[in-house]
């Protein structure tokens, strides 16, 4: 269906023409030789919008898994491996990024955001000096034109955002758009890159992967998490006794996992878990948007904070201004005592 | 070691923030304030200047009443502050941004550039890396441990698959993450005497950096509209009285929650 509606609409017109379909070339992420979610996402989204859509895999050893972004509807697939490619480091994607869009002529690039992807989108927009519009949580092609949709300011505002330029950049808010396999296969396409003398400077040493330990925060119906409001690690002990009066689960924000006082295995977020419990207790979280994706899904979220003005206090069904110290023992006990 | 620092004025926290309906620009007439995470990344410079010797300068991009927010930084300990502040500068997007900010490091030509983990007006995390592309310096970001030694950095970041551990030679651009330190808070000594460090606030001309890419001329993204998002209902909010643990119990009992 797809294919039939973006061949339709006849052939490509060049960049700086301007009018709708265009090429949408995605920036498909790879880790352990796999195309990540988040890509494949905004690849199922791209080809709902009529145009062409290309998918870039740049890696070592990526080649096979990017031939199946085709059944995502990618038409065509550039790939190009090398083994400067091999760790996730952003800045030698970003020469390839740049040989990829020069091969296939492609007015809009889009990436799904992770830590990696950011990186590369931001370094491309300078590289070629176009517009990058990130946070999008939706885009149409509204009169024959391209229109980013992009919640700002914590949320509290809804901004259609457009560019003045091609190529248009766009990085879409993680867990944003799911993967549609609708089946089809693409062509894939070798590119050639030379890399930038900076571009390989940095190097990865060392990955650490975390293993998991306690209870999984992923089927838990009550959450209790904690975040830097909680003091030191120690002021876990507040989120664990509440969880447990609760039958719930204990989770973390980034920053008390950086900063050692929990383990990675219970952070909600971006970069760590999605979760959507019945309930979420948040205790001494401020609400970053980083945080929110990974639990605004949660059927009733409760924010203890003692600053009024806390994102959080935006989007928590019940917001309770106040010290955690004081309530969360007093909540625990209340709550054995109903028991 | 010469380290530069580029921090954001913001809107203080308790400042309501709200588009301006004519222009699209976020309203900068209240209150404003040093971008929190931004102190991670003075904290950072500081422990570093003082280990290896060397300066710090701030560098900002923004309005002349920025140097109000800077000033936090010279009284945390910094050496020295350089606003590049010019009306045509306004409205300025992230290539815009960037552009002026290499510029203005590539006369510095520090070892070290550092960020913060993100603007609270912006959110995008990304400027660091468009900077670093444009002064071709390799690049680190979310880095929530750093160690340098002979010239080399290694820094410690969180991905979605874990941590990477990454090294890169000096000079370098690294982007803290707000878990690496905690931002001391300035002495009295400190404030009264961050007000006799230097503090020099350049036009775009002074900077070197051409008008016509930078502030709207310079920018490729544009505001098409505003609209508020869709409401939620039922939100409650109180403030603790002394009661809230039972208000808690009572609104999960209303809900059929416990
Ligand atoms: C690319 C990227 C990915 C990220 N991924 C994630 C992610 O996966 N998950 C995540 O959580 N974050 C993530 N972050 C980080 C995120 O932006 C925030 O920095 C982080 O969520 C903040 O954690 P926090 O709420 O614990 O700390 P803070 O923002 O410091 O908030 C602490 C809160 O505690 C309150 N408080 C302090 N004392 C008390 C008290 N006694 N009683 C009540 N309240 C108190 C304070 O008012 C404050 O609001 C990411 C950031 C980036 C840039
Ligand atoms: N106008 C600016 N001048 C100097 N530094 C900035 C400016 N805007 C952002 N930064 C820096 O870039 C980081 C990331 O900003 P952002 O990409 O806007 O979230 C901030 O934490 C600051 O360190």
């Amino acid at each position: 269906m797809r294919a039939s509606l973006r061949f339709a609409e006849g052939p490509l017109r060049g960049p700086g023409r301007g009018g709708w379909p265009m090429t949408m070339l995605v920036f498909l992420e790879t880790h352990d030789g796999e195309l990540t979610k988040g890509g494949l996402g905004v690849l199922s989204k791209a080809a709902t919008l009529g145009g062409e859509v290309a998918g870039a895999v740049l890696g070592s050893g990526v080649r096979d898994a990017g031939a199946r972004a085709g059944a995502f509807g990618a038409s065509t697939v550039y790939v190009v491996e090398d083994d400067a490619l091999a760790a996730p480091l952003p800045q030698p994607r970003v020469d390839a990024l740049e040989a990829v869009v020069a091969e296939s002529g492609a007015e809009n690039v889009f990436f799904a955001a992770s830590v990696l992807a950011a990186d590369v989108a931001a370094g491309l927009a300078a590289r070629l000096g176009a517009g990058l519009n990130w946070d999008l949580t939706d885009v149409r092609v509204e009169g024959g034109e391209l229109v980013g949709v992009r919640p700002a300011l914590g949320d509290t505002v809804l901004v259609d955002v457009g560019w003045s330029s091609t190529p248009r950049l766009g990085l879409v808010r993680s867990g944003t758009f799911d993967p549609v396999e609708a089946g089809g296969s693409a062509e894939v396409r070798d590119v050639a890159v030379t890399f930038q003398d900076f571009s390989t400077q940095a190097t990865l040493v060392d990955h650490l992967q975390e293993e998991s330990s306690g209870p999984s925060i992923e089927d838990a119906d009550v959450i209790v998490a904690g975040g830097r409001g909680l003091g030191g690690p120690e002021g876990f002990t507040l989120c664990e006794e509440l969880a447990s009066a609760l039958g719930g689960a204990v989770a973390a924000t980034r920053a008390v996992v950086d900063a050692g006082w929990y383990p990675y295995s219970a952070q909600v977020g971006q970069t760590g878990k999605t979760v959507s419990p019945k309930l979420y207790i948040a205790l001494g979280i401020s609400g970053a948007i980083q945080h929110k994706v990974g639990m605004q899904g949660s059927g009733t979220i409760v924010a203890i904070n003692k600053d009024p003005n806390a994102p959080i206090f935006d989007f928590a069904d019940l917001g309770v201004v106040g010290d955690l110290a004081q309530i969360a023992p007093k909540l625990t006990e209340l709550l054995r005592a109903r028991q | 070691m010469k380290i530069a620092v580029c921090v954001k004025q913001v809107p203080d926290a308790t400042v309501h923030k709200r588009l301006d309906p004519s222009t699209h620009r976020l309203d900068r007439s209240g209150e404003g304030a040093l971008n929190p995470t931004d102190l991670n990344a003075v904290e950072e410079a500081l422990r570093l200047r003082d280990a290896h010797g060397g300066e710090v300068a701030i560098l900002s991009l923004g309005p002349e009443r920025a140097m109000d927010s800077l000033r936090k930084a010279l009284a945390m300990g910094a050496d020295r502050a350089v606003l590049v502040s010019d009306a045509a500068a306004a409205g300025s997007d992230l290539v815009a941004t960037s552009h002026a900010l290499a510029t203005a490091l590539g006369r510095e030509e520090p070892d070290l550039v550092l960020f913060g983990q993100q603007s609270s007006d912006a959110d995008g995390a990304v400027l660091w890396a468009a900077v670093a592309d444009r002064l071709r310096r390799p690049m680190v970001s979310q880095v929530a441990e750093l160690t340098i030694e002979g010239g080399t950095l290694t820094g410690k970041r969180q991905t979605e698959f874990g941590y990477d551990v990454i090294s890169a030679p000096l000079p370098a651009v690294v982007a803290v993450s707000d878990a690496i330190n905690e931002p001391r808070y300035p002495s009295l000594k400190g404030i009264m005497g961050a007000k006799s460090k230097p503090q020099e606030t350049v036009s775009l001309a002074d900077a070197g950096i051409e008008a016509d890419r930078v502030g709207e001329a310079g920018s490729k993204t544009t505001v098409r509209a505003v609209a508020p998002p869709p409401a939620k209902s039922d939100q409650v909010k109180l403030e603790d009285d002394g009661s809230a643990a039972e208000k808690i119990v009572e609104y999960l009992a209303e809900k059929r929650l416990i």
